[in-house]
């Protein structure tokens, strides 16, 4: 018997006969065909019960109401709330993105201590308790040296109960220095109680109002709340003009009725110069100038001097001629605009910048302030107007001891409230000089910050950098790693803000009062914990008189005490809407010494001489370069893609950024045609972009709708401290590493809206 | 050429050579050789089959249990809405599907010391805040959307139609599973070559030809692409 190739053919014949009579080769296709599809990588919908938790987004102030839509346990999408009365069911892409921010890997998932050096990445988690002791300790130790006003608290708002409660720490602790950042509303509001005599928050009536004419403002950028500006510019039901004064043509100025390019810096003398044409053609509101205002007319003061009032002050300097030379707005826009503005049936003007986060010169301010009350549109209907801002959360009485009432007394850190600006509140910008300067130990002992990041908002980030060095002790309460909890000494995270049950204030702009309440739509992912637990943990822990100020248990009894008989509507609809009479006083009634509106009011401090400087005397304050070494001006600008606040940007943002933006790593800076041609530039080409604070390589974009010789670059880039896998780290440049703080003179708040550049091919 | 001519060619030439001898058949090295070449083939078409009907569903198909033995026929003794007591319709007409500790957790909160699978239950899926990972045989493939709404409240049918009389058992299956497309044994059949159909008490096969023939019994169309693979 002899097995040899034949049997072994046979054999395979018989087994390949024998296997079709079998299930096996349709089972295997039919297993395969299902195996072949079987992607891993398939987004697959979850299933499980839908639920939806009604809450308000607090990723930027807009505080536009969500709903955020879940299966199960896992928040799977956020939508708009379709009856919260400001965004009426609308989501901007920040919103859209909050779900990235609570799952993302940038979340700081418990508390950590530095290892190392600052700045070098090296943490190690420790305990809740282990990290308050530590914390509390030191605080104590302050107090016990008799320096609590060493301390100081940087926060994002001083509105809502978190802020409140932060602020109610500092003062039974002692410290007087609860600092935020100001934007262009401290400016507006400054700009209120210089001639209104009223102090509070100022709202502007948009929805009902024919001509909107803004001085730079944002309105699609991001400004005040953007679903309410998204929707007011989608309104096509009212015919309503909105011109945009700005140097650049922005997303708000291509959708506006009309763009008016303007000289970087000269809103102001812009203002200024339609309300001469409005005067010497008689198209102000007489009846408001003749019952109301004060200091229209020349006057003599009480000291016997004349004094000249505005109508002869604006008409004897800002001629429509001079001022278009000083604008570059032709003369015959100014007056058109000017008629225009002033016959509309209701009207008015918004200052600010981009999203508003510049505060920009009190000079501006008034000036635009002016030019609204000489139209009649203070305290009218589609004009701005106070707004009544409830605090009806109800506070127990605070008790403090000595040590801290002294202290409590002390001149604030950053100079606000002081001698030289007596009427500014906060003045976060002053404080890194104030720290460098001070000779011995840093005045600031001990820095604790809350929904802020210092070190990539600051204008001069290496300046702030050097100060935040000479502070022995900083905590952040930061939910993610960014640029200043990455030079902190110990981190407390905060929830995000999906995970947090807090009350939210009422965004700016508005012309009446929606306090929001943000609700929890998930169990906190991580071991963190809430910043008013954390507030009255601390407060606890430091005992006496500090302790008795915080009796309750934690934040929830709290907020559920505190807000009373709304918090049953807060809890179910989300919103209380309150339209209060803007003010207590009669339309036409303020609060200054004359009862009327001051269109020259007094700024309250002394430049040496006996009476006080008023302001159209005082001189706008130049950018900061030389013009032989930095022939270009550079200025920044905001974009609703770009998250220019304390978070970074979401990846999903970022994937909507255009190429003319930012591509790969470059960011672009854009520049007119002619300017790039003279400077041997094309687009796409590498630049070094430099300041006197700083240089960058940059992309060149040319744009024509710039003006020559300057220079344009968004806000919201250039950062370091969030992961890698969030991928914005090293993307383009932070605007603030090239550019310093230009102090206002009367308010003491920086005006920089742009510094000297240069652009050179590399 | 025949040999006769050969010789002729060979003496007309006249060369002097030793004639060859006749050719004969070729005598073959093995006189069974047929057979070996059968019984290889007979081999190979036994062995095939085997193979194909017993060795492969074998080694197809994974043998695993339920993370808990639970028992339907005691929890049916002690509810009142039967099968939908459990896997009921939410509000917005999703069907809930297995249930989750939520379903469980009114009488399951504590250990009632009633079997220890009970007390498995509770220590390591209760009191951990964890969901109990369910095998589930009716489970098809994620191109799939099924709407039990359609079937009971749109046709009237009964759970156990499809599902087999699940009420009565005592015991937890056991759950096997396809080793290639991940999926229950019972969407196939528990036979291999699907001839021998599941008794009525059985879970019915639901392949998408099982979801057709029903649907041209019933409906009078197998049904279009798009109802069920959106």
């Amino acid at each position: 018997m002899k097995i040899d190739r034949r049997s072994f053919i046979a054999l395979s014949l018989g087994a390949s006969v024998g296997i079709n009579f079998s299930p096996l080769p349709w089972k295997l296709t039919d297993d395969l065909s299902i195996w072949t599809q079987n992607w891993p990588w398939t987004p697959v919908p979850e299933r499980g019960e839908v639920s939806y938790v009604r809450s308000i987004c607090t990723l930027c102030p807009g505080a536009c109401g969500i709903m955020v839509r879940k299966v199960n346990s896992r928040a799977v999408r956020i939508e708009g709330m379709r009856n919260h009365p400001v965004s009426k069911g609308g989501v901007c892409p920040l919103g859209l993105s909050g779900l990235q921010y609570l799952y993302g890997p940038a979340r700081i998932k418990t508390p950590l201590k530095r290892e190392g050096k600052r700045g070098e990445g090296k943490w190690k988690t420790v305990s809740w308790d282990e990290a308050l002791n530590a914390v509390t300790k030191q605080l104590s130790e302050l107090r016990a040296n008799d320096e609590p006003q060493s301390v100081a608290w940087i926060t994002g708002t001083e509105r809502g109960t978190v802020p409140s409660l932060i602020d109610r720490f500092l003062a039974v602790y002692g410290s007087p220095n609860f600092i935020r950042p100001a934007g262009a509303h401290d400016t507006l509001e400054q700009a209120v109680y210089l001639t209104q005599g009223q102090l509070g928050t100022v709202g502007y009536d948009l929805e009902n109002t024919d001509f909107i004419l803004s001085f730079g403002a944002g309105l699609l950028d991001g400004w005040g709340t953007p679903t309410r500006m998204f929707r007011l510019h989608g309104n096509q039901d009212k015919t309503r003009t909105i011109v945009q004064i700005e140097p650049r043509l922005s997303d708000t100025a291509a959708k506006a009725g009309r763009w008016i390019g303007i000289i970087p810096g000269t809103e102001g003398e812009l203002a200024l110069g339609l309300a001469h044409v409005i005067i010497r053609e008689s198209l102000y509101d007489s009846e408001f100038i003749e019952t109301a205002a004060a200091g229209f007319e020349n006057w003599t003061d009480e000291s016997g001097r004349a004094r000249q009032g505005f109508r002869e002050m604006v008409l004897e300097n800002y001629a429509p001629e001079k001022v278009s030379r000083i604008t570059g707005v032709p003369q015959g826009t100014i007056e058109d605009l000017a008629r225009r503005f002033a016959q509309a049936d209701k009207k008015v003007a918004i200052f600010g910048r981009g999203q508003g986060s510049l505060p920009g010169s009190i000079r501006e301010g008034l000036a635009v302030h002016a030019l609204n009350a000489l139209v009649g549109s203070i305290h009218k209907a589609g004009g701005v107007s106070m707004v009544s801002d409830p605090d009806f959360a109800k506070w127990p009485e605070i008790n403090m001891d000595e040590t801290a009432s002294r202290s409590r007394q002390q001149p604030r850190i950053d100079g606000a409230g002081g001698e030289r600006f007596p009427y500014s509140r906060y003045l976060l910008t002053m404080l890194p000089e104030i720290i460098n300067a001070a000779s011995g130990d840093s005045p600031v002992k001990a820095l604790l910050v809350s929904e802020a990041n210092p070190l990539y908002t600051l204008p001069d980030t290496a300046t702030a950098r050097k100060a935040f060095d000479r502070i022995p002790l900083i905590i952040s309460f930061s939910t993610f790693m960014d640029e200043t909890a990455a030079y902190a000494d110990y981190i407390l995270p905060n929830h995000s803000n999906l995970e947090r049950l807090q009350d939210v204030p009422s965004p700016e702009g508005l012309p009446y009062s929606v306090i929001g309440l943000s609700k929890p739509a998930v169990k906190p992912l991580y071991d963190t914990r809430h910043i008013g637990d954390v507030v009255i943990n601390m407060a606890k822990a430091l005992g006496g008189f500090i302790e008795d100020a915080f009796p309750w248990d934690n934040y929830d009894a709290f907020l559920k005490e505190a807000l009373s008989d709304h918090w049953r509507q807060l809890n179910s609809r989300g919103f209380v809407e309150i339209r209060q009479p803007s003010s207590e006083l009669a339309p036409y009634e303020f609060a200054t010494a004359s009862a009327k509106f001051e269109f020259l009011p007094s700024t309250g401090n002394n430049s040496g001489g006996d009476e006080p400087a008023a302001w159209p005397q005082s001189a706008p304050v130049a950018i900061e370069g030389d013009t032989q070494g930095f022939p270009l001006v550079l200025i920044p600008y905001d974009s609703i893609r770009l998250a220019s606040r304390h978070i970074a940007n979401a990846p999903f943002m970022t994937k909507i950024i255009d190429d003319t933006v930012l591509k790969k790593q470059l960011v672009s800076v854009e520049i007119n045609p002619q300017t790039a041609g003279r400077l041997g530039l094309r687009e796409g080409d590498t630049a070094e972009l430099s300041t006197p604070r700083g240089n960058a390589v940059v992309r060149v974009h040319l744009q024509e709708g710039i003006q020559p010789n300057l220079l344009a670059m968004p806000r919201g880039l250039g950062r370091w401290g969030f992961p890698d896998d969030w991928y914005i780290n090293e993307k383009g440049v932070n605007f603030n590493d090239l550019i310093g703080p230009r102090p206002d003179p009367l308010s003491g708040r920086d005006t920089a809206w742009g510094i000297r550049a240069q652009l050179t091919r590399v | 050429m025949s040999t006769t001519d050969q010789h002729h060619a060979a003496a007309e030439t006249g060369q002097d050579k030793t004639p060859l001898p006749p050719a004969e058949p070729k005598p073959t090295a093995d006189d069974n050789a047929p057979w070996i070449i059968g019984f290889f083939f007979v081999a190979g078409l036994v062995g095939s089959l085997i193979v194909g009907w017993i060795i492969f569903p074998e080694l197809l198909y994974s043998e695993k249990q339920q993370p808990i033995r639970f028992n339907h026929a005691v929890h049916m003794d002690l509810v009142s809405d039967g099968c939908a007591s459990c896997h009921y319709f939410r509000d917005d007409g999703s069907f809930s599907g297995l249930p989750d500790n939520s379903s469980c957790i009114d009488c399951h909160g504590f250990v009632m010391g009633v079997s220890d699978d009970e007390e498995k239950y509770v220590t390591d899926y209760v009191d951990q805040d964890r969901e109990v990972p369910w095998l589930s045989n009716p489970r098809q493939p994620d191109c799939v959307f099924f709407s039990h709404a359609a079937h009971v409240k749109g046709a009237g049918m009964d759970c156990a139609a499809c599902h087999g009389d699940v009420a009565s058992r005592t015991e937890s299956r056991v759950y096997q599973e396809n080793r290639i497309s991940g999926y229950g044994r019972d969407i196939w059949g528990h036979s291999i070559s699907r001839l021998r159909k599941p008794a009525a008490n059985e879970p019915q096969t639901m392949k998408m030809n099982d979801c057709a023939r029903c649907h041209e019994a019933q409906t009078g169309h197998k049904g279009a692409c798009f109802q069920c693979h959106k």
